[in-house]
């Protein structure tokens, strides 16, 4: 019964969508207030239908009913629970429907959230959004749909990928999507707005919020896939510049070139055309990311199935959607009338250049992800891009933009005093040039760059607190009143600071294992020990051991430092019987300064001796605990009391918008 | 400073930017690059000892031997022909004989492959194009076969 509920919820969750896609536009095109308000709870059902559907699907795993084609295809009895649950989106059919879900899920919440939203724009934004979610729901039914039946019943299912039954695929994958998914209403705004021909500070007040939680989300989705990697897949490595992590990757950046412009649109009214367009390339990139990595068309762990038909069916509503933007752009921008001016040297010009550079940066991603794809279509030949690749052309892009990051916060709006912010960022600047010198002097190895990499986070972290210590007068004022003014500061100043230091955190890990990271390959008898950059890894035994639906060989590893016993930990060699497919299981014990990380090879054939692969990678944590930083900066942000408001109070709103270049004198 | 000038202004940092990322990209398309070829294809195309590519085919059934030391020697077929690999390092979990393989590595003045690294797919079904090519002409590859 349960798969049949389901397959009627989403036929159901697809008419409202097409109701949804329609009459919201008559409604605002004729001003009927009451056509425009039935969009309301028409998102507020289709959300609940795609619950209901949902849960039904999960219902059907948990109780391992093989009768429905898609567990019998992704379970199996003697699988954990936790992996019956979460494998509900470990295949394509599941995933598809917990991205629609999300999807009706963003719907549902500016429909029910969205209160103070005029009509017109609100039944527009509700209607774009029906679009995409009929396009998706019509995608499901028609190639994808998970509740099919089997006849007769398999005895048992066949099992799902070892290396997805992780803990990780509990958080990973509803992180990316809410991420990948939010900046489907970013496009509706933009769509809705270009319908409507006006963007204002009020349009950019509401978007922002939708925009930097679909960032957060998009943030922690990509670091929380990186760090998976690194554990589970047991190379040592924390991103590959695989194009599935691309995919990731370009609507991060063109979400956090967004997230700036939005700004500037709302402070001073300008940049507007071109924050429309950054919302409609965000969610295209957000497309082009569900079609690369769920068509088929790349070979990785994400591409469950290899279907063209769906593959040509998803192309069509990426066509269908990045066309009709750009065109819709191309047909109501030009109206758009730019506001405020502002000289070269100014917050807006920071801001500028930060999004030229994200947009060029996002661009050679773009290049290097589909290049082979296309050189492959029209040639026939094959070629990878790999990671030297994105070092050469994404990397140094980057450079200038990280060395500007402290200084936007710093710079007034309209036209900014570079001498006054030198002058205020000198403790930032004269601690970076003691790390240089410092890092120089202390590394005897590594790339001859990699302390100037080290400068850069220093520089970030630096920069991101002296920009907090500024703004609560710290060392002007006496102790209590910078204290009183840490608590009375904008919450949204709280989360710059969070996320450029978080920033910072995230760079200095990566420089760290990308220039100095250890690998350490030996053979080495039970009983023996192997020395990785001053650390003991003694192989103290090595049993077998039985999991649910595993054999694993275990190595115990004692780590020391200085011949004192540090901790013990475990790696393993597992067997997954359904389906058959070994899988390393690193063992990692991170130190303050690094990882220690060891996976167990091959036996060897004539002694009691293994090969050993073990890494110290310097820092390796930094990359997602500074992650973690920019998520929480972004969540802080997001209880700013402006967007609890909500409404667009002029006044208030614009009090506050004049705020910061009252505090930061020209 | 007038709207025209500014907008003059900021398209010509989205140029000096954009002739940047083209002058990058362009040299490490010409640097980083590596081609793809099977066994037949490096026999075919002549591909001289140096040039670095990577190679994909399957394992040869038989083939593998290991050494006392890190070193494994192995060889990547498409059915057609056989390319003898010497590997040092551990193998990814994914590595058996009769599964597809990617190598990258250098062809030495022997006629061996010195692979620096094997790719392991996230996936066992994994099949290199060329290979899943191959092996069709052959009648031998079933897509739904699942191992």
């Amino acid at each position: 019964m349960a798969a049949e509920i389901g397959y009627y919820s989403l036929i159901l969750a697809l008419v409202l969508a097409i109701y949804q896609s329609i009459f919201p536009f008559i409604g605002a095109s004729r001003n009927d207030e009451r056509l425009m308000a039935t969009a309301v709870p028409v998102a507020q059902a289709q959300f609940g239908f795609l619950m209901v559907a949902f849960f039904a699907l999960m219902y059907a795993y948990i109780v391992s009913d093989f009768s429905v084609e898609n567990v019998f295809k992704n379970s199996h009895t003697d699988k954990p629970m936790i992996y019956k649950i979460t494998g509900v989106w470990a295949n394509h059919e599941g995933s598809m429907v917990l991205w629609v879900l999300i999807l009706t899920l963003f719907g549902a919440a500016v429909a029910t959230f969205g209160q103070n939203l005029p009509a017109l724009l609100k039944a527009r934004v509700l209607g774009v959004q029906g679009t995409i979610s009929a396009s998706f729901l019509a995608f499901i039914v028609a190639t994808s749909n998970p509740f099919i039946r089997l006849s007769p019943t398999p005895l048992n299912g066949q099992g799902m990928n070892p290396l997805l039954q992780d803990p990780g695929l509990a958080i990973h994958p509803p992180l990316l999507y809410l991420g990948y998914v939010g900046f489907s209403l970013v496009f509706s705004f933009a769509i809705a707005a270009l319908i409507e021909g006006r963007v204002d500070a009020a349009w950019a007040r509401w978007v922002r919020p939708w925009t930097l939680l679909a960032w957060m989300f998009l943030t922690m989705g990509i670091s929380m896939g990186s760090w998976w990697a690194y554990y589970e897949l047991g190379w040592g490595g924390w991103w590959f510049w695989d194009p599935v992590e691309n995919a990731s990757f370009m609507p991060w950046l063109a979400g956090t070139a967004l997230l700036h412009s939005a700004i500037v649109v709302e402070k001073r009214d300008t940049m507007k055309v071109w924050t429309i367009l950054l919302a409609i390339i965000a969610f295209s990139l957000s497309l082009l990311g569900t079609f690369l990595v769920r068509s088929g068309v790349l070979t990785s762990v994400h591409a469950f199935a290899t279907d063209p038909e769906r593959g040509l069916f998803i192309l069509g509503i990426l066509a269908f959607f990045v066309g009709g933007g750009f065109a819709l752009f191309a047909w109501r921008a030009p109206a758009f009338k730019s506001g405020g001016m502002f000289a070269p040297i100014s917050r807006e010009g920071c801001l500028m250049l930060n999004n030229l550079i994200l947009t060029v940066g996002c661009a050679t991603v773009f290049i290097g992800t589909l290049y082979p794809l296309v050189l492959e279509t029209i040639t026939g030949s094959k070629i990878s891009v790999g990671p030297q690749f994105f070092n050469a052309t994404f990397t140094p892009l980057m450079v200038p933009l990280l060395l500007l990051v402290p200084l936007g916060p710093f710079l007034a709006w309209k036209r900014g005093d570079l001498a006054a912010v030198a002058q205020r960022l000198s403790a930032a600047a004269l601690f970076t040039a003691v790390i240089l010198v410092f890092v120089f002097a202390w590394v005897e190895k590594g790339p001859i760059m990699a302390p100037f990499g080290v400068a850069i986070a220093a520089w970030l972290v630096a920069g991101a607190v002296s920009e907090f210590a500024f703004r609560i007068g710290l060392f002007r004022v006496a102790l209590m009143d910078s204290l009183r003014r840490a608590v009375k500061l904008p919450r949204s100043v709280w989360g710059t600071s969070l996320a450029h230091g978080g920033l910072g955190i995230v760079v200095l890990g990566i420089v760290a294992i990308s220039a100095w990271q250890v690998e350490k390959v030996e053979v080495i008898d039970v009983g023996g020990t192997m020395q990785v950059s001053g650390i003991d890894v003694e192989f103290v035994s090595i049993e077998p051991r039985t999991g649910p639906n595993y054999k694993d060989d275990v190595g115990l590893f004692r780590i020391s430092v200085d011949g004192k016993l540090v901790t013990e930990i475990e790696s393993a060699k597992r067997l997954y019987q359904v389906p058959v497919m070994a899988t390393t299981e690193a063992g990692i014990y991170s130190f303050w300064t690094g990882d220690i990380y060891v996976t167990l090879g091959d036996k060897s054939k004539t002694k009691n001796a293994w090969t050993l692969r073990i890494f110290f990678n310097p820092l390796a944590q930094f990359i997602w605990f500074g992650a973690a930083i920019m998520f929480a900066g972004g969540a802080i942000s997001l209880t700013d009391r402006r967007y609890r408001v909500g409404a667009p109070r002029k006044k208030g709103s614009k009090k506050r918008a004049k705020a910061p270049a009252k505090e930061v004198p020209a | 400073m007038t709207r025209k000038q500014r907008r003059m202004g900021v398209i010509g940092i989205g140029f000096v930017l954009l002739a940047a990322a083209v002058a990058l990209i362009s040299f490490a398309l010409e640097d980083t690059i590596v081609f793809f070829y099977g066994p037949t294809e490096v026999v075919e195309k002549k591909i001289s000892p140096g040039t670095r590519f990577r190679l994909g085919g399957l394992v040869e059934e038989g083939s593998v031997k290991r050494g006392e030391s890190k070193t494994v020697k192995f060889a990547v077929t498409d059915l057609n022909t056989s390319m003898p690999v010497v590997y040092v390092g551990i193998l990814p979990d994914l590595f058996r004989e009769g599964q597809g393989v990617v190598t990258e590595g250098v062809l030495n003045q022997r006629g061996v492959f010195e692979a620096d690294s094997v790719l392991a797919k996230h996936d066992e079904n994994y099949m290199p194009a060329e290979v899943a090519d191959a092996l069709k002409k052959q009648g031998k590859w079933n897509p739904e076969d699942k191992t």
